[in-house]
């Protein structure tokens, strides 16, 4: 495992935007994260694959502390954005997450109407000076998420009335709307037909010129075809990390290869 | 072919689907059998429903209708204000006892103008008014002193037997064994009735007079009782919704896992079982005894029924706040809102309809409750209306709606079991009418996701 970084560090050239060093994850007794050492770069699409319950989505949950509400879980080991440790004890988690923007894996739109939606984080955090400023913020996530044109002429109709994949673009529309940095989605296709998943990996692919985008998916089609870098994720242990092509094609490690041909799984 | 039909009907569904087989039979007859259990469940439980509203209704409908007599009464100033300067201080010195005689004579006088002729005394025919009565002319005329010297018309309760006769609770047969009534004086107010005298109206008394003695039964009506429930309400709304609201949320959203936060919770379900008369006896000794608050005062009673719809508006808060699905407090963290703002901008607001409907169901459970009122005095017969809540109204004597019910149903006079079935009646409608509003409060504020 320690050689995998190794050669991941030389494929990396700028300072990564995530540094995670020996983090451990603690479910009660349950060890459901082992000793993950990671980086991930800035304006990359990195997905984590890995067979259910290797906790990939556990690792996410901890990029931006979701974890900590959960009352059992327990994170050890140094995760740095930017160099800062975001568990440090003067990190408030509320700030941390107008940061790192999360899109889940169930569409979970407000019950509100479409304009509140993607309004509701820039008001929390004050992002707009008058009604004009928040009208352009709702125009321009929306039109990042590629769903201003269905939804222009129904901003004030309740999200929940969308359809499944426009519910998850509209949360994708909302979590860009606060501006964040980094951009962590949880297996966000896994409710949509192809059409709509479709849609929204090319939105991912877009949305990378302005965010790190960090994908957990079930998907390796859908991994291969969105992120420049992917980690391979088995019982708790991160098995291999690096360049998309590269796992999918020589990986290093027999665990990735059995999971990627389809042995295991 | 002998073998395949052979093993056929050894395996389920081998047989031809025309032919229901036995044990398909034997299930479709067993489901049949549970749903008609079911079905006189529910037949014996709407019975029931409706054996109790015919019998409340065919007791208490008849209190919403009262009998009067129109009695034209002279006031004579040298009986009612010697000093003649109309000043109701000083008239207040003619008691009941001096307007009694003038509405026996204002009777005596009406008959004969109307050509009715009896022969049972002036004391027997004025036996038809209620004395009741003569405290109303009384109050009419320290009211309005000016109508001294002049005639004016009265519309006379009848007396509870007369009024009886009318509702068929007293017949000829009965009155000659009562030594309240006579069968004479029932044959006068027949006539009173046919010179157009005598009649029913709608019984506006009922709402707001307040109690009357055991030999008045028609003037009894609900006004203190109402006003107090009405009272004691308001102080559960007012202190139990906050207070149950905050501490659900507190323990719902916020409180550590632990064993206290179990402890806690596991005391309100207990508490929710508690009988109601222990929450009296604690009043009783915390408010009154210990507190000093006075008895009979809405504003115990109100903090009696607060601590007991407590566990109830917490616990239905609780459970409409656990309906609300995580992914909506997820969606709302992710975006960086504090705990706070999930709750109270997205959790809440989901959460209402259950809480509105959680609390009126409190509410209409205090409303409904006697146990607790009757050890912290509000038993007591109060005729005097508390004053307004900014007068300190809550600190008044005052009755509830089901202790009236309960009082009533203790004295002797049948014309009482009327006016119990009547207060029942008002009492179900009260209940009715929140729960219609929970209702409509529900649909109002229902949102789907």
């Amino acid at each position: 495992m320690k050689d995998t970084n190794m050669t991941e560090n030389a494929v990396t050239t700028d300072t990564p935007k995530i540094t995670a060093r020996g983090v451990q994850v603690y479910y009660g007794d349950t060890h459901a994260i082992k000793d993950v050492d990671v980086e991930i770069a800035a304006n990359t699409v990195t997905a984590f694959i890995g067979p259910s319950g290797c906790g990939k989505s556990t690792f996410l949950r901890c990029i931006n502390r979701m974890n900590d509400t959960i009352p059992i879980a327990r994170v050890e080991g140094d995760i740095r954005i930017d160099g800062e440790d975001i568990y440090d004890k003067r990190v408030d988690p509320v700030q941390l997450r107008a940061k790192v923007g999360m899109v889940f894996q169930k569409p979970n739109p407000f019950p509100k109407s479409i304009y509140d939606n993607v309004a509701y984080g820039p008001r929390i955090h004050g992002l707009s000076k008058n009604k004009a400023d928040l009208d352009e913020i709702v125009e321009n996530a929306l039109r990042r998420a590629a769903l201003w044109d269905e939804a222009k002429d129904r901003l004030q109709q309740p999200g929940t009335g969308l359809s499944g994949g426009q519910q998850q673009r509209l949360c994708i529309a909302r979590a860009v709307a606060t501006a964040p940095e980094i951009l962590l989605m949880d297996e966000p296709c896994s409710a949509l037909d192809p059409i709509a998943t479709a849609q929204v990996e090319e939105l991912i692919d877009e949305l990378r010129q302005n965010y790190s985008v960090v994908i957990v998916t079930h998907s390796m089609q859908q991994a291969a075809r969105v992120s420049q870098k992917t980690a391979f994720f088995h019982l708790g242990h991160l098995v291999e990390y690096g360049e998309t092509g590269k796992i999918f094609t020589s990986p290093e490690d027999p665990r990735t290869e059995s999971y990627i041909s389809g042995r295991i799984g | 072919m002998t073998d395949v039909t052979a093993a056929g009907p050894t395996g389920a569904g081998k047989g031809s689907l025309l032919n229901q087989d036995d044990r398909t039979g034997k299930r479709n007859r067993a489901e049949g059998r549970f749903k008609m259990y079911g079905l006189i469940a529910v037949c014996i439980g709407i019975g029931m429903l409706v054996l109790l509203l015919i019998s409340i209704l065919s007791n208490g409908l008849s209190s919403f209708q009262q009998t009067t007599l129109r009695i034209q009464v002279d006031l004579p100033e040298d009986k009612l204000d010697k000093s003649g300067v109309r000043d109701p201080s000083v008239m207040s010195k003619v008691t009941t006892f001096g307007y009694a005689p003038l509405l026996r004579d204002g009777l005596v006088a009406t008959l004969a103008a109307n050509g009715i002729e009896t022969e049972l005394s002036d004391k027997d025919v004025a036996e038809l008014i209620s004395d009741e009565s003569v405290a109303q002319l009384r109050n009419r005329v320290l009211a309005n002193p000016d109508v001294i010297g002049t005639t004016i018309e009265v519309n006379a309760l009848a007396s509870g037997r007369i009024d009886g006769y009318y509702k068929d609770r007293v017949t000829m047969a009965s009155a000659e064994r009562d030594s309240n009534i006579s069968p004479e004086q029932l044959q006068l107010a027949d006539r009173l009735k046919e010179a157009g005298l005598l009649g029913t109206s709608f019984n506006w008394l009922f709402f707001t007079a307040p109690d009357a003695s055991d030999t008045r039964p028609e003037a009894a009506g609900l006004g203190v009782a109402i006003l107090g429930s009405l009272y004691m309400m308001l102080i559960v709304l007012v202190l139990a919704l906050p207070i149950g609201v905050a501490a659900s949320i507190y323990l719902e959203e916020f409180a550590p896992q632990n064993r206290w936060t179990d402890l806690i919770e596991v005391n309100i379900s207990n508490l929710a079982a508690v009988p109601s008369i222990v929450f009296g006896i604690l009043g009783l000794a915390i408010f009154i005894n210990f507190a000093g608050l006075p008895q009979s005062a809405p504003i115990v009673g109100g903090l009696v029924l607060t601590l007991m719809t407590l566990p109830t508006i917490i616990i239905a808060t609780r459970a409409a706040l656990k309906a609300v699905p995580p992914s909506i407090r997820d969606a709302a963290l992710g975006l960086g809102a504090s705990k706070m703002q999930s709750v109270f901008h997205h959790v809440l607001p989901l959460a209402m309809p259950g809480i509105l409907t959680g609390t009126i169901i409190g509410l209409a459970q205090a409303l409904g409750e006697t146990a607790p009122l009757l050890l912290i005095g509000m038993v007591a017969f109060v005729r005097e209306y508390p004053d307004s809540p900014l007068d300190g109204g809550f600190f008044d004597p005052a009755t509830a709606l089901p202790v009236q019910i309960f009082n009533w149903t203790q004295r002797s006079d049948p014309a009482f079991v009327e006016r119990a079935s009547g207060a029942i009646i008002v009492l179900l409608l009260f209940l009715l009418v929140m729960n219609l509003t929970a209702i409509f409060l529900r649909r109002k504020f229902e949102r789907r996701w």
